[in-house]
């Protein structure tokens, strides 16, 4: 550390210190270098993951969100389980019960001595547990969000890589691809799938083997198509903006350098790079399907009977709103609940993780 | 620039051609064609249909007779109301929702953007969070929701709006408030942040050294910046309210495309749906193209060529 | 009237952000005569720009003036409102910030940004102030002034983005003209361009100037007296000359070491200042440049130095100036 001292130290004319406080000569020895040491506060570096979870649980908001999903997710997985009635189950004599009524049958086996679990939010008309019927609904509606937000995921992150680090032609091509795709209204094209897909889709759930297509029901398969073929542009935009920044620093050089492929160097370096990006528009993207989701479901022409969604239980209701509204506001509570929580919890993970609004 | 709008119309015409020739194909899906969902036809019937509708001909030759059609304006006839022209339906049915849409428009843009700037310049004060609040919940509640909490409340609790139909003034105000509930709340979001960002920006530190009043530099150098971005929402805006009315005006029985859009579906009625679907995404893939373009020529920061 | 144009005594301003309070500026004093050009040099975060800017009143949020006075040309800016504040900037004082990229807005003309500061400090009319802005862009060398008044600020190349903003500072002929890291953001030939245009301007306008920089070449071509600066404290004061041929502070010697000269040996080594500056919310106690001195003494962590005077134009606050130090030293414990 020592170095020969250039200037000489000059002092001014002499004067007194103007100061009043005491001053020892060994005030003036020179100061070890331990002594500097202990003065200088070093605030901890730390790591990208620990800084943004770290401000991610600073913030009041995204945590009660995230307190929120994880309710609603046991709400929708979990509970149905343990719930003693089934969504598609119809007790007979039970049917337009109010919320903790009791039907006839039910009121004879409690005097009996038996325990009946009284129906939280009533029956519908044909006498099916409406509780159960709402934790189905937003387990489906839960599912299409998470579903639908994978594959666009994968198509969009792996479109919009490929076009980013390969650039030249390739990259003018693809983004053509996407530019057409964006302009194409999604709503009708859905509208469209679910109308005119349905009869093949029936067709070809009869055949071996395609079984699942029944129980995954009509609608939410081309819902998921639809997704599949038009909802990942927004992702791929992106995630090639990051890629074109990304692949200009010097490690995505050093790595070609040492003979990395070009898939090693986008799955390794470039997707891992923008990850923090991934999950933030991925998070974003769940609440904007369950939108989608019971848009449709609404209109009739998402999930298929008798299996229930939020939208679709809301539309049944909807004809007895004035008599029975509950049973209209509790999927429409339920459906706005998890429509925010995931949004909090998406603006929570952008304000934590996305670097560019690191202030 | 003429490079650029030839560019962005020519990527709408072919846009345009996809969704068309998609729709064309997709309706083969239906099985026997369009006229299966009926109540069984007889044989013979099926066959007069068929030649009516030249469905008995090559697929190559349907396509180019569609096609054609097409291009002449001409979307075909329905199948439920009989002889009635698809344009001719659309055309009685755009102008209600156009009404409609149209105040919804008017009435989320300048909320939104008054809303948004608002909530920038009062940035952590209470009115910023009660904003940031209202519109954030304004984008989780789905439209129906909004329509149904209307309804029930103004409409039937309250009994001060009426809730289906549109013959007065009055009977605009619940689906126009449910039609903009979201996109004001989407661009009042919008218009916070690129507020917040614009605030931030040098050039409105210069202003403030120049000794330019506060009003000033908010109107004049601000709100110039900062509403760019709510230009390039007008085009998925307008795709939205054409969606949101399917709800609305099922909900609210409003007498216009939307929701004879969402009878046609129900009632199976192919020749409608396809020439609604065209007509309108002609309409939604036009107004983006439009919106660009302007956005184009009002900012100047973009190169020209 | 004070014989002063700016007087600035024993300001203290602090920065309350959420993290804590930030000493932005402790204890800063300065004096400038008409006409004087100062140049004031420091790292980034030690405070020169909140200085400046606090002359023009615009003290950046969350900052606070927690005492002292600032003086100028009669106008006592510290207590006055934002309204007349106003009459002042872009007219008696001035700015010209670092990045001329992003200081002029993008969606206004050229003209339209220099008529409007004219328009708000003078009676002239739309036209007069058009033949204003085109005079002033001719005056900052900008050749076809009547087309670029009609440009957007993207047309035009970074070296003449800066001379538009010189000349939106100069519209009202202000008395004194803040250059806030004026060429940092330019190339070095453009550099070279700019400070050869302000040093002219300075000839022909007779302005006062405020060159804020941590180049000390910049200093060295324009400026008359030196203030150095070092976390929030003047650390080191005087005229050019004394700063660069008797620097006393150990981090003006430092700065000094740490730029090229042309007429080094092959052996002459740069030599950097060692360590970081210091973490604003935690200063050290003692001198704020004690963990990163050659010198260091016991009472450097303990106490801050007081202001010893050279000259009648040099002071600076260091414990190696006073006389104890120098006897302790001279005993040949020092290194």
């Amino acid at each position: 550390m020592s170095q020969k001292q250039p200037f000489a130290i000059k002092v001014g004319p002499d004067k007194e210190i103007p100061l009043n406080f005491h001053l020892n000569p060994e005030d003036f020895e020179p100061a070890s270098d331990s002594e500097k040491e202990e003065l200088v506060t070093m605030r901890e570096s730390v790591s990208f993951w620990s800084d943004g979870i770290r401000r991610f649980r600073k913030n009041k908001l995204a945590m009660a969100s995230l307190v929120v999903v994880i309710f609603m997710m046991f709400f929708s997985f979990v509970l149905p389980r343990f719930y003693p009635y089934h969504y598609a189950q119809q007790i007979r004599g039970s049917e337009g019960l109010a919320p903790f009524e009791y039907s006839e049958t039910e009121l004879a086996a409690k005097e009996a001595g038996e325990k009946v679990f009284p129906h939280v939010l009533g029956t519908d008309t044909l006498g099916r547990d409406i509780m159960a019927r709402i934790m189905m609904g937003s387990s489906v509606s839960i599912l299409v969000g998470l579903v639908a937000s994978a594959i666009i995921l994968i198509i969009g992150s792996t479109f919009g890589a490929i076009a980013g680090y390969f650039g030249g032609w390739v990259d003018i091509i693809m983004m053509r691809i996407v530019d057409i795709i964006y302009t194409v209204p999604d709503f009708l094209i859905i509208i469209l799938l679910s109308v005119t897909l349905k009869h093949p889709l029936m067709a070809l759930a009869e055949k071996p083997g395609f079984g699942w297509i029944n129980r995954v029901g009509v609608g939410l398969i081309s819902i998921f198509i639809v997704f599949s073929l038009l909802y990942w542009v927004g992702m791929a935009r992106i995630v090639r903006g990051q890629v074109l920044a990304l692949k200009e620093q010097e490690y995505i050089a050093a790595a070609r350098a040492l003979g990395a492929s070009h898939s090693r160097i986008i799955r390794k370096h470039l997707l891992t790079n923008c990850i923090g990006t991934l999950i933030v528009t991925t998070t974003l993207q769940i609440p904007s399907s369950i939108f989608t989701e019971s848009f449709l479901s609404f209109l009739g022409l998402g999930v298929s009977a008798p299996m229930p969604s939020l939208g679709s239980l809301a539309a049944t209701a909807l004809d007895g709103i004035y008599t029975y509204p509950y049973r209209l506001f509790a999927p429409a509570v339920t459906i706005s609940i998890i429509i925010l929580a995931f949004n909090l919890l998406g603006d929570g993970l952008r304000d934590a993780f996305d670097p560019k609004l690191k202030s | 620039m003429a490079k650029y709008i030839v560019k962005r119309m020519a990527i709408g015409m072919v846009t345009l051609l996809i969704v068309s020739t998609v729709t064309f194909f997709l309706m083969f899906l239906v099985p026997g064609g369009p006229f299966l969902a009926e109540k069984a036809p007889s044989a013979a019937t099926l066959k007069a249909l068929e030649e009516k509708y030249g469905l008995d001909k090559p697929v190559p030759v349907q396509y180019k007779n569609y096609m054609l059609r097409l291009l002449k304006g001409d979307l075909g006839t329905s199948l439920k109301q009989r002889g009635r022209e698809v344009n001719d339906i659309i055309f009685t049915r755009l102008p209600v929702s156009a009404r409609v849409g149209g105040w919804a428009i008017l009435v989320a843009v300048v909320l939104g953007v008054t809303l948004g700037s608002v909530a920038a310049l009062n940035r952590g004060k209470a009115i910023d969070n009660v904003i940031v609040f209202l519109s954030t919940c304004g984008i989780a509640v789905p439209g129906f929701v909004v329509c149904t909490v209307l309804m029930y409340f103004l409409g039937a609790k309250l009994n001060i709006l009426p809730t289906f139909g549109l013959t007065s003034y009055k009977h605009y105000i619940m689906p126009v408030i449910a039609l903009s509930f979201y996109p004001m709340s989407y661009i009042s979001r919008l218009m916070r942040s690129c507020m917040l960002d614009v605030l931030g920006q040098d050039y409105m530190r210069t202003a403030k050294a120049k000794g330019v009043s506060q009003w000033a530099a908010l109107f004049k150098h601000a709100l110039r910046n900062a509403i760019l971005p709510v230009v390039t929402y007008l085009g998925p805006l307008l795709a939205y309210t054409l969606t949101g009315s399917f709800i609305v005006e099922k909900i609210f029985t409003i007498p216009g495309l939307g929701d004879s859009f969402i009878s046609s579906i129900t009632g199976r009625d192919y020749p409608l749906i396809m020439g609604t679907t065209i007509f309108l995404a002609f309409l939604v893939i036009t107004m983006n193209v439009v919106v660009d373009i302007v956005y184009k020529l009002v900012d100047p920061r973009i190169k020209l060529g | 009237m004070s014989e002063y144009l700016v007087d600035i005594q024993n300001l203290r301003l602090s920065f309350f952000t959420p993290a804590g309070e930030v000493k932005a500026l402790n204890d800063v004093s300065i004096q400038m005569k008409q006409g004087d050009v100062l140049g004031i040099v420091g790292e980034s975060g030690s405070g020169k720009s909140v200085t400046a800017y606090s002359l023009m009143g615009l003290v950046p949020e969350p900052g606070r003036i927690l005492s002292g006075s600032i003086i100028f040309n009669g106008h006592r800016i510290h207590e006055m409102s934002e309204k007349e504040l106003r009459q002042i900037r872009g007219n008696e004082i001035s700015i010209i910030f670092q990045d001329p990229m992003t200081s002029l807005n993008p969606v206004f003309t050229i003209g339209n940004q220099i008529e409007e500061v004219i328009l708000l400090h003078t009676d002239k009319n739309r036209k007069e102030a058009r033949e204003r802005a085109e005079e002033l862009l001719s005056l900052v060398g900008i050749n076809e002034p009547k087309k670029r008044l009609r440009q957007y600020p993207h047309e035009l190349s970074g070296g003449m983005r800066q001379r538009v903003m010189i000349a939106i500072a100069l519209a009202c002929e202000p008395k004194l003209l803040i250059a806030d890291e004026p060429t940092t953001a330019l190339d070095v030939t453009i550099q070279a361009q700019i400070l050869e245009l302000m040093n002219e301007l300075k000839e022909k306008i007779g302005m006062s100037i405020i060159m804020i920089t941590h180049d000390l070449g910049v200093v060295a071509s324009m400026c008359e007296k030196i203030a150095v600066m070092y976390a929030g404290k003047i650390v080191e004061y005087g005229t050019a000359e004394e700063i660069f041929y008797n620097p006393q502070h150990e981090y003006t010697k430092g700065l000094l070491l740490s730029i090229p000269k042309l007429t080094a040996t092959e052996h002459e080594k740069l030599i950097p200042i060692e360590g970081t500056p210091v973490d604003m919310l935690m200063p050290p106690q003692g001198c704020p440049f004690a963990p990163r001195c050659q010198n260091t003494m016991k009472i450097c962590l303990k106490e801050m130095p007081p202001y010893t005077d050279i000259n009648e134009d040099h002071y600076s606050a260091c414990w190696l100036l006073q006389k104890q130090a120098y006897m302790t030293m001279k005993d040949g414990v020092a290194r």
